[in-house]
């Protein structure tokens, strides 16, 4: 019975975050609209811009194979299984034993890897451009995902995102310049992974400066609702990632109505906060030249190293 | 035991023979795959058997050479992994060869093919189950002899002759190492076998304890191609037949390794911490910079065999940080470590095997390496192109293949370093953690290239056009090797206990840390970590299935049609504006410049009345290890000069080598003398 609650909750986490990311994008969006003395789309027009995508028929280059049709598909399940494994709500975790961070950092690259081949299949050169710079992007924020993992694994004694959260719940400790010097890591990499400005600008449509939008150029219809779906899935797990291994407090220890309400409250102010933060970033400063992208990776590399080393010292 | 033995001999001995005997021809290469084939099937199974029952098999001639102690074959556990490791790829690999060494009929001796790929398989089996000095030297030197000529089977392409010279210094320079090693072991030592060995070992000094180390690591590492010992790896393993490219590099350089754990673990038990972080640090450095390079190649084998260089850069991070742990009294993270290594070193012969296998059927289709002139091959090679995925997947770590089990091991006992409170552990792990991810990323960067550009989009020569589908053994072999990649990955609980229970007894490893868990989710002792491929599996499964339903239930549209690729405007697409391998990799090499230090030279020819029109454009860019020519250009010179001096000698009279051949003989007899 225990078992078949926490599977329950499990998902129900899940599905609220896959229902969820669309706002986050349009509140991201909308926020930027507000700063730059714009109205701005609503909130909700990403869910509108779905809806109006998957009724829309697809079309697929004749060059390109079953990779490019298989890799939606692969990409909203590999980030819907990571949206499974964080910590969004409620801790324990019930898919703890399934997947640690490494699993979660290597999902999410799985995601990457099949969509940069979707990215080369049509033959255009758009989609190779895209590929292309989308894999030296991750491959250069993977060592800092890593450091910062080792740093917040020290503290909490393990990899396990539950045990981390648990851990820095227990009490205020628990927060050391580590924690401070990863968030700040982390936070770098989460505009990376997520193709945000100044690494990637997600508004753009020129050849020469986008990354993801490049990648996904070729698709359309349901195929494209998929990769955008799973995209703001991924800005959300993100968002979420930053603040409940950082921030844990607010997310629900047991399985009360109040504990609950509190949990999903305080989710919706982080997300919130998070995302007036990535609008202000977004509004205030302008895209890096691709080779000037690795600098920035760099410096987050420097803090995650920093991190673990304190975390290894002020133990 | 003794039955299986004598067939894994047979076997290979069937195969020898029926190459000298019936040479080419369908059934002639049938028999020397059947030969493979059965001593592999062979040697896997009495490994099985040793791993499984724990007793160790004997086998005496103690009159063969008695001189140095004779013949003696001893399989332990560790002995019995790597013997079937070779058993396990010997199967696929022969079954490949026998459709795969048809290209060479009327190009190149398939008798010497045939007999020679048995024999390497012969001698490469016994390696392991040496337990004397002697046996396992003259089984390693058999080993990279008939290597050596199997690299030079395609003798027509001068390239494969200078490889074949860089293999040939190599794996002797090592061997002389690996032979001082173990002679220095032998000087306090009443015979030359190795429990004779294991039991002086105590006794050495430490100095001469950490020079038989070293002298250990490098000979073997340069077997092992561990930089900056693996220059011959990148020449050597593209210019062999496919099939024997996918042995060299899945199980051949792995004889490096064992051979470092039976010195390093084994007969010296284990030694102070510098030994661990050495390895470590070589086997971060190799991580980073063989993938890097890998990058930059073009040539689809070549590309592969710097991916070696990476991943038994891994190993030897994994094996380096058992070492680490063993020497801070820590068993069960030492065993974490030493498992992470030894089960990416199985990972690694399968999805390096199943490449090199895949690599080859593209060559054999299209008669280039060169990835600029594939493209489109997974509508001409459908199998092919599957298994290679398969293949890339795992070797880019991505969950839930067999890849990403052993990194994650390999994650975890790093991360077990927290455990030790000193100030150099807190530098060496996050760095080597830091490497180790950079290496990942960058694979699975380059494979997206690599499986991108050879597969997918528009064929990019006439060449990739006419592709044809690898004939039904060659798939059988890939098959073989993908189905192994994915069974490897889901079960990594079954396979870690046996792993574990290899390490019993070596070292100061005591056999009770090693119960690690058999449970589904693979958790791990000292570092607590949880994970369960087989359920992550489930799970993606389950929701690849759920998708296409829930889409129905959205009432998403689902027609479709097959239109254009979107040109901007213009009509009709030529391969010629696809994204080339050259230019994928452009960003990192940029961001590497300072590393790879490419050559450009650009030449443009403007038109004679205006210089805004340009006639014609030049361009190339190479790119040379430096690395390489920093290490290795002086030794080269060194030994060119040595050369030119001894050439004195070769007078090329009758009387005087008559003279040299006395002399000579001479002083060995008073040596001997004297010895005594």
């Amino acid at each position: 019975m225990v078992a078949i609650i926490g599977f329950a909750l499990g998902v129900s986490q899940a599905a609220l975050a896959l229902l969820l990311a669309p706002g986050l994008v349009g509140l991201v969006r909308w926020l930027k609209a507000r700063l730059q003395n714009r109205r701005g789309a609503p909130v909700w027009q990403p869910y509108w811009e779905l809806a109006k995508l998957f009724r829309k028929e697809v079309v697929v280059s004749s060059n390109a194979s079953w990779v490019f049709r298989a890799a939606p598909f692969i990409v909203f399940a590999s980030t819907v299984a990571v949206a499974l494994l964080v910590p969004i709500l409620l801790v324990p975790l019930p898919f703890d034993g399934v997947g640690d961070l490494l699993v979660v950092v290597y999902l999410l690259l799985l995601g990457t890897f099949f969509l940069s081949l979707a990215g080369l299949d049509p033959g255009s050169a758009f989609g190779g451009m895209g590929a292309s710079r989308a894999m030296t992007v991750a491959a250069l924020a993977e060592p800092t995902v890593a450091l910062a993992i080792f740093a917040l694994a020290l503290s909490a004694g393990s990899t396990n995102l539950g045990q981390i959260v648990a851990r820095t719940m227990s009490g205020p400790a628990a927060v050391s310049p580590g924690h401070l010097l990863a968030f700040l890591a982390l936070f770098i990499v989460t505009l990376a992974e997520t193709g945000r400005l100044p690494i990637d600008n997600p508004a753009t449509h020129l050849e020469l400066t986008m990354i993801h939008e490049a990648m996904v150029l070729e698709y359309s219809g349901r195929y494209l609702a998929l990769i955008e779906w799973a995209a703001s899935l991924k800005l959300l797990i993100f968002f979420s990632l930053l603040s409940n291994l950082f921030v844990p407090w607010g997310v629900a220890a047991g399985l009360t109505a109040g504990a609950l309400t509190l949990a999903v409250a305080s989710l919706l102010v982080k997300l919130v906060i998070l995302a007036a933060v990535v609008a202000v970033l977004e509004t205030r400063i302008a895209k890096l030249r691709l080779f000037r992208v690795p600098e920035l990776l760099s410096v987050s590399f420097v803090l995650a190293l920093l991190a673990v080393t304190s975390s290894f010292l002020l133990r | 035991m003794r039955s299986l033995f004598a067939l894994m001999l047979a076997g290979y001995a069937l195969g020898a023979a029926a190459a000298v005997l019936r040479p080419g021809g369908r059934g002639g290469r049938g028999l020397v795959a059947a030969g493979a084939v059965l001593g592999g099937a062979a040697g896997l199974a009495l490994a099985l058997q040793v791993l499984l029952t724990g007793t160790p098999f004997v086998l005496e001639a103690p009159a063969v050479l008695s001189i140095a102690d004779g013949l003696l074959f001893r399989i332990d556990r560790l002995g019995a992994l790597f013997l079937g490791l070779v058993g396990f790829l010997a199967v696929p690999c022969g079954l490949y060869g026998a459709a795969y060494s048809e290209g060479y009929e009327g190009r190149a001796s398939l008798r010497l093919l045939g007999a020679l790929l048995n024999l390497f398989l012969l001698t490469m089996s016994l390696v392991p189950c040496a337990g004397n000095v002697l046996t396992f030297l003259f089984m390693w030197e058999g080993m990279s002899l008939t290597s050596y000529f199997l690299v030079l089977t395609e003798t027509d392409e001068p390239e494969t002759v200078l490889a074949g010279g860089w293999y040939l210094a190599m794996t002797h320079a090592g061997l002389a190492l690996a032979l001082a090693a173990f002679l220095l072991m032998a000087t306090s030592s009443a015979s030359t076998t190795f429990g004779d060995l294991r039991a002086a070992a105590p006794a050495l000094s430490p100095s001469a304890r950490n020079a038989v180390f070293l002298l250990a690591l490098l000979g073997f590492g340069s077997k092992a191609g561990i930089m900056p010992l693996h220059v011959w790896l990148p020449r050597a393993h593209p210019a062999a037949p496919s099939h024997v490219s996918a042995l060299m590099s899945g199980v051949m350089i792995k004889m490096g390794v064992y051979g470092l754990l039976r010195v390093g673990l084994d007969l010296l038990g284990g030694g102070p911490t510098w030994w661990g972080a050495l390895l470590i640090g070589l086997g971060a450095l190799s991580a980073v910079i063989g993938v890097l390079y890998a990058l930059m190649e073009h040539d689809l084998k070549r590309l592969l065999a710097y991916h070696s260089v990476e991943n038994i850069g891994i190993i030897f991070i994994g094996i380096g940080a058992g070492l680490m742990f063993q020497s801070f009294g820590l068993p069960a993270l030492a065993t974490l470590g030493m498992v992470a290594g030894l089960y990416h070193t199985i990972n690694h012969a399968c999805f390096k095997g199943l490449l090199f296998l895949g690599a080859g059927s593209v060559a054999h289709a299209l008669g280039t390496r060169n990835m600029e002139e594939m493209g489109g091959l997974i509508k001409r090679m459908p199998r092919t192109a599957l298994f290679f995925l398969v293949g890339a997947c795992a070797i880019s770590a991505l969950p839930p293949l067999n890849g990403f089990a052993s990194e994650w091991l390999v994650f975890q006992a790093l991360l077990g370093g927290s455990a030790i409170p000193q100030p150099e552990v807190a530098v060496v792990m996050p760095l080597a953690v830091a490497m180790l991810a950079l290496a990942s990323g960058l694979a699975a960067a380059c494979f997206v290239k690599a499986f991108g550009i050879t597969f997918l989009a528009i064929p990019r020569s006439a060449r990739a056009e006419q592709a044809h589908e690898a004939p039904r053994s060659m798939q059988a072999g890939m098959a073989m090797l993908a189905m192994a990649c994915v069974a490897l990955g889901l079960l990594p609980f079954a396979v870690v206990p046996i792993l574990g229970s290899t390490l019993a007894g070596l070292g100061r490893v005591t056999p009770a840390a090693i119960e690690l868990t058999r449970s589904l989710p693979l958790q791990v002792p000292g570092a607590s970590g949880q994970m369960s491929p087989p359920l992550l599996a489930l799970g993606l499964v389950v929701l690849l299935a759920l998708l296409p339903l829930g889409l129905r239930l959205l009432g998403a549209e689902r027609r479709g049609r097959v239109g254009d690729t979107w040109g901007c405007g213009r009509i009709g697409q030529t391969p010629r504006m696809e994204y080339t391998a050259t230019a994928f990799a452009e960003p990192l090499r940029r961001v590497f410049a300072e590393l790879y230090r490419p050559t450009r030279d650009l030449s443009i020819d403007f038109h004679p009345a205006s210089k805004y029109f340009v006639q014609s454009i030049a361009y190339r860019s190479e790119i040379h290890p430096w690395i390489e020519r920093l290490l290795y250009n002086w030794p080269l010179r060194g030994i060119r000069r040595a050369a030119v001096w001894v050439r004195r000698l070769q007078a090329g009279s009758l009387h005087l080598y008559l003279f040299y051949l006395t002399v000579a003989f001479l002083v060995l007899l008073t040596m001997a003398r004297w010895w005594r």
